[in-house]
């Protein structure tokens, strides 16, 4: 029997897990994928926003605010790659100007601290290449960029570290209520359990109504990405925004935390919770948004396009639709939801965790373990390491001397280590989200053979079981002339 | 550690490099290669019809990378297996790192760049739809089959009918998987004719020209792609869609240069090729860096990466040498002109240039009953008639030296397609 | 008499060939610009060929696969009978350019030789 069980292995759930292990509880986590990070978590904007976007009185507004603030120790202490590279909201027109003021007092209103009003001029000081038709934008100082893979990972990989269990490819049937808690039924077998937390993402409505009367509907709302090479990554510095409205939902143009230039995402609510595919008509959308905001967007420099599924919360009941749905069932006990977590909520997630963690914790009458591991170590990076720590790694095992990407300088070190590591590496994007191989230029014609030779080698398999992202997704069909 | 000239790249470019260097005198060579051995990417291509004009033999690329590496270790010119080159500084220092020595440096006094290239990518090519397995570029395909033995798919369409695909195609039918479409956006194969006939006609695969895939489906594998026949400006047309159910799509849709090295190292890259601007000596901008093969244009032929390459080294050699004097600020530009889009060299310098300089170009399209011409300044001093000219293949023409010396006041050498009156 | 529509690959031009075939045998080629287009099509109407490049199961080398190729032209159609001969043909490293790894394939008499040196690997 389980205090806790946890449905969905996302950054939501992986919080959740990591600020529950500060308690002397039994806990676990379901996850349908063969990853953690494998649904809205690993396709989104990597923004940490300033919070001054969402209602005050929200709870987007609460744990965005939140969240944010508690970024920094948090990538401190978990080792991810964080940056405060600050957020301008641009306006195109003196009208804009008004709104400006009114977000920024909305900002102020929400706690969101260090905002201000640019000029023009100040504004294309600060970027050069932002669009000539700006007039004005808001500045948050605050707004910050992380990266949504190595943030999610840090979070399970710490919480497994301090006795969370994860099953992964293990998915959610059914949940029954039982005298002491609920049942859940998996395709893997049953799990008995005081507690459930629902972090099932764009499936927490299919989770939340096996249970509860009070009917929840979230609405899959696909956004497409254009990522480009890294010798774009400087066209500008700050995650740039326009005003809704006029323009549409927001596309943004940012620096990813690695060093890439991202533009996206487009808005469209679709059946479909798994229709992660892009489309012409989003791409082109995309870039003439996108182009607004910068000059001569450099889109010669694409190296790949992706969309990912926010988990929209479309309907329950009239008060939350469009807010987080955070806190327990009415007519469902011991049953929690972290449900309708769209952006920000990968700013948000260290609030929601913490939050919902106590929640439970004093509804078990936890208590505190004393022996938490607050930090967890980093992944070693061979590309971003200076070169005395270069020459450390390779000291301590000379396959980090070995170029498995050329594109993104990742070596074999680097992939037995997140073969190794807790939670580690099982598929070849698992192995490109935790290490960054394959993600370059030539997004992985190179290294994919050597890499998949690597994994079937540490998990003692012929490459041929080798898959993508596990299921059916296998990179080879057989041998020659078979 | 230092040496004479570093070769960064051991295949087709790197190997002949070395030989000629080595051949004109300079002893302290040393070349760097990523892969596990010698030959670069001849080794994956198994095929044959390598070697026509430099062996006068058709031999298979293995074959053809194996005469120039036993020369390499007849010469017993030093090379560096499973080692990569981290960064190349403008003052010719060479950081590299492999497995036995870590990271280190080598103090060069020229570098002879032979990095080759590498495939364009589903992402450059904003094809939208699912991102599956079952997604490969035509060369990644091409290793699992021909060095790991191993079947990427069962049902194959291909992208882009350019020669890896084409081979890529007969090759994968002789393996047992069914390859049902070559589909290619341009009016034209980028392909050599031989192996439109012998790689896609001897085996009834259909080729589409016009056509282009605008969709893929599959969530886990590969299961349809969708084609559809482009307009003139090569924008799908609406309404010819036709699905087609597949388990891998091959890419095979151009080459590009990798210069990411050469860039930091200062050298100045032509936006046409993506490869360094370089002149009679395929000497970069970087005084003492040469350029070569695939790294510095796409070639059709390795026997023209072969030549070219030896051109370097012995340009290498001779700066090493101090026989190749400092080029002069003043050089004649090469300019490519209507129907040439690029030409390497870019600029000459008369007096450090050969009696006979070989100009590599590549036109824009097709032509039929054509001219080559060469002007100097606004004089036409060669007609060079072609029945066919093609986008794929790489052409070429030669220049004398006593041509140049007799043009008064010469600053332009100008070459361009001209057709029949 | 047959006739058969042929494209010359001897260049890039590609031509259009018309190959008449003559009761008695005979063939006449037409739509040419050169002299090798029209023994191109001769033989490739009456006696086509294909040298066969492919692939066999190699133990002990670095990798798994050695390259291999038929030493001349076989008959076109005896293609797929060449391949089907070589899928279980395993060989042992180390192995030499030029090596018989088959003697006579699908019946045409010629060998099948290896294309790569592969060294014997020390693990």
């Amino acid at each position: 029997m389980y205090d806790v069980i946890i449905i969905g292995a996302g950054v939501t759930g992986s919080a959740i897990a990591r600020e529950l292990s500060k308690w002397q509880l039994r806990i676990a986590v379901l996850e349908k994928a063969s990853d953690v990070c494998e649904g809205t978590s690993k396709a989104n904007s990597g923004i940490v926003h300033g919070g001054f976007d969402a209602k005050p009185g929200s709870l987007k507004a609460k744990f965005n605010v939140l969240g944010n603030k508690m970024m920094e120790k948090l990538s401190q202490d978990l080792e991810f790659p964080f940056k405060r590279n600050g957020s301008l909201v641009l306006t195109f027109d003196e009208e804009g100007k008004d709104r400006l003021e009114e977000l920024k007092k909305q900002g102020e209103e929400n706690g969101v601290e260090g905002l201000c009003i640019l000029n023009r001029e100040q504004l294309k000081q600060l970027e050069p290449h932002i669009s000539d038709e700006a007039k004005a934008a808001l500045c948050a100082p605050t707004g910050g960029i992380v990266c949504p893979f190595h943030l999610t990972m840090a979070l399970a990989e710490n919480a497994a570290e301090n006795g969370v269990e994860f099953f992964l490819n293990t998915k959610v049937e059914n949940l029954v209520k039982t005298e002491n808690g609920y049942k859940i039924e998996t395709d893997k077998g049953s799990y008995e359990t005081k507690t459930v937390v629902n972090a099932a993402g764009v499936y927490a409505d299919v989770i939340h109504n096996m249970v509860s009367g009070k009917k929840m509907k979230i609405v899959a709302r696909k956004g497409e990405y254009c990522l480009m090479d890294k010798e774009a990554g400087n066209y500008v510095s700050h995650t740039i925004f326009q005003l809704p409205g006029v323009y549409g939902k927001g596309v943004l143009v940012t620096p990813t935390v690695h060093g890439n230039l991202l533009a996206g995402p487009t808005a469209e609510d679709i059946e479909d919770k798994e229709g992660i595919d892009t489309t012409a008509q989003g791409m082109e959308t995309l870039l003439a948004k996108g182009g607004k905001s910068v000059e001569n967007l450099p889109t010669r420099q694409i190296i790949t396009s992706f969309a990912g599924l926010r988990a929209h919360m479309a309907d329950f009941g009239g008060e939350e639709d469009d807010d987080f749905v955070i806190g327990e069932a009415e007519d469902a006990p011991g049953f929690f939801d972290a449900a309708g977590i769209e952006s920000p909520g990968l700013s948000s997630a260290p609030a929601i965790g913490e939050y919902v963690a106590e929640w439970i914790a004093a509804r078990l009458s936890a208590k505190e373990k004393p022996d938490f591991k607050e930090k967890r170590k980093g992944m070693p990076n061979m590309a971003e390491a200076d070169e005395e720590e270069r020459k450390r790694l390779i000291a301590e095992d000379p396959a980090f001397a070995n170029v498995i990407c050329r594109c993104e300088l990742v070596t074999e070190g680097e992939i037995l280590a997140a073969i190794r590591r807790t939670l580690g590496a099982t598929t070849l994007d698992g192995i490109k989200r935790r290490t960054r191989a394959g993600m370059g230029r030539c997004q992985a014609g190179f290294c994919s053979p050597k890499t998949v030779e690597i994994l079937a080698e540490e998990l003692g398999k012929d490459i041929g079981e080798i898959t993508k992202t596990g299921g059916e997704s296998r990179l080879l069909t057989g041998m020659n002339k078979a | 550690m230092t040496a004479d000239i570093v070769i960064i790249g051991g295949g087709p470019a790197g190997l002949a490099a070395a030989v000629s260097a080595k051949e004109a005198g300079v002893d302290h060579i040393l070349i760097l290669e990523r892969d596990k051995e010698l030959g670069g990417i001849l080794n994956q291509c198994i095929h044959n019809g390598f070697g026509l004009h430099t062996f006068h033999e058709e031999l298979t690329g293995p074959e053809y990378a194996a005469r120039f590496i036993s020369k390499v270790k007849e010469l017993q010119i030093p090379y560096m297996l499973e080692t990569i080159v981290i960064s190349i500084g403008n003052d010719k220092t060479v950081t590299a790192m492999n497995k036995e020595k870590g990271l280190f440096t080598i103090k060069a006094k020229a570098v002879i760049l032979a990095m080759g290239c590498r495939e364009r990518a589903r992402g450059a090519l904003n094809i939208p739809g699912y991102r599956p397995a079952g997604i490969y570029s035509a060369g990644t395909a091409q290793r699992y089959v021909n060095m790991e033995g191993r079947m990427p798919g069962k049902e194959v369409v291909i992208l882009g009918s350019g020669d890896i695909g084409l081979i890529m195609a007969r090759r994968m039918t002789l393996e047992g998987a069914k390859v049902k479409l070559v589909a290619e956006i341009m009016p034209y194969s980028g392909g050599l004719k031989r192996n439109i006939v012998q790689c896609l006609e001897d085996y009834d695969i259909p080729l589409k020209l016009n056509h282009t895939v605008t969709g893929i489906k599959g969530k886990e594998r590969v299961e349809s792609v969708t084609v559809a026949k482009v307009d003139e400006n090569r924008k799908p047309i609406p309404g010819t869609e036709e699905e087609i159910t597949c388990d891998t799509l091959l890419l095979s849709c151009g080459l590009i240069p990798e210069n990411e090295l050469s860039k930091e190292a200062g050298v100045l890259l032509n936006p046409v090729t993506s490869g360094p601007f370089v002149n009679e000596s395929l000497e970069t901008s970087e005084a003492g860096i040469f350029a070569c093969g695939n790294v510095l244009h796409v070639h059709d032929l390795v026997d023209y990466v072969s030549g070219e390459a030896q051109t370097a080294g012995e340009k290498a050699a001779a700066y090493v040498k101090g026989l190749l004097p400092a080029s002069k600020e003043e050089t004649t530009a090469v300019s490519a002109e209507s129907g040439v889009r690029y030409t390497v060299p870019s600029k000459l310098d008369i007096t450090r240039m050969d009696e006979e300089q070989m100009i590599r170009f590549r036109v824009d399209n097709i032509y039929r009953n054509a001219y080559i011409a060469v002007y100097l300044n606004e004089k036409c001093i060669k007609k060079i008639k072609r029945p066919m000219l093609a986008p794929g293949e790489m052409e070429q023409v030669k220049l004398r030296k006593a041509d140049m010396e007799q043009c008064d006041g010469l600053v332009k050498i100008t070459i361009k397609i001209e057709q029949e009156v | 008499m047959e006739e058969r529509d042929l494209v010359c690959i001897c260049c890039p031009l590609g031509c259009s060939l018309k190959a008449k075939i003559e009761e008695n045998g005979e063939v006449h080629i037409s739509g040419n610009t050169c002299k090798r287009g029209e023994d191109y099509g001769k033989k490739e109407t009456t006696a086509p060929t294909r040298i066969v490049t492919t692939t066999v199961r190699i133990k002990g080398g670095v990798l798994p696969a050695l390259s291999v190729k038929t030493q001349d032209g076989i008959p076109k159609n005896k293609v797929f009978e060449c391949i089907q001969a070589l899928q279980d043909v395993e060989v042992e490293a180390p192995v030499h350019i030029g090596d018989i790894i088959f003697a006579d394939i699908a019946g045409t008499g010629i060998p099948v030789i290896a294309t790569k040196e592969v060294e014997k690997c020390m693990e």
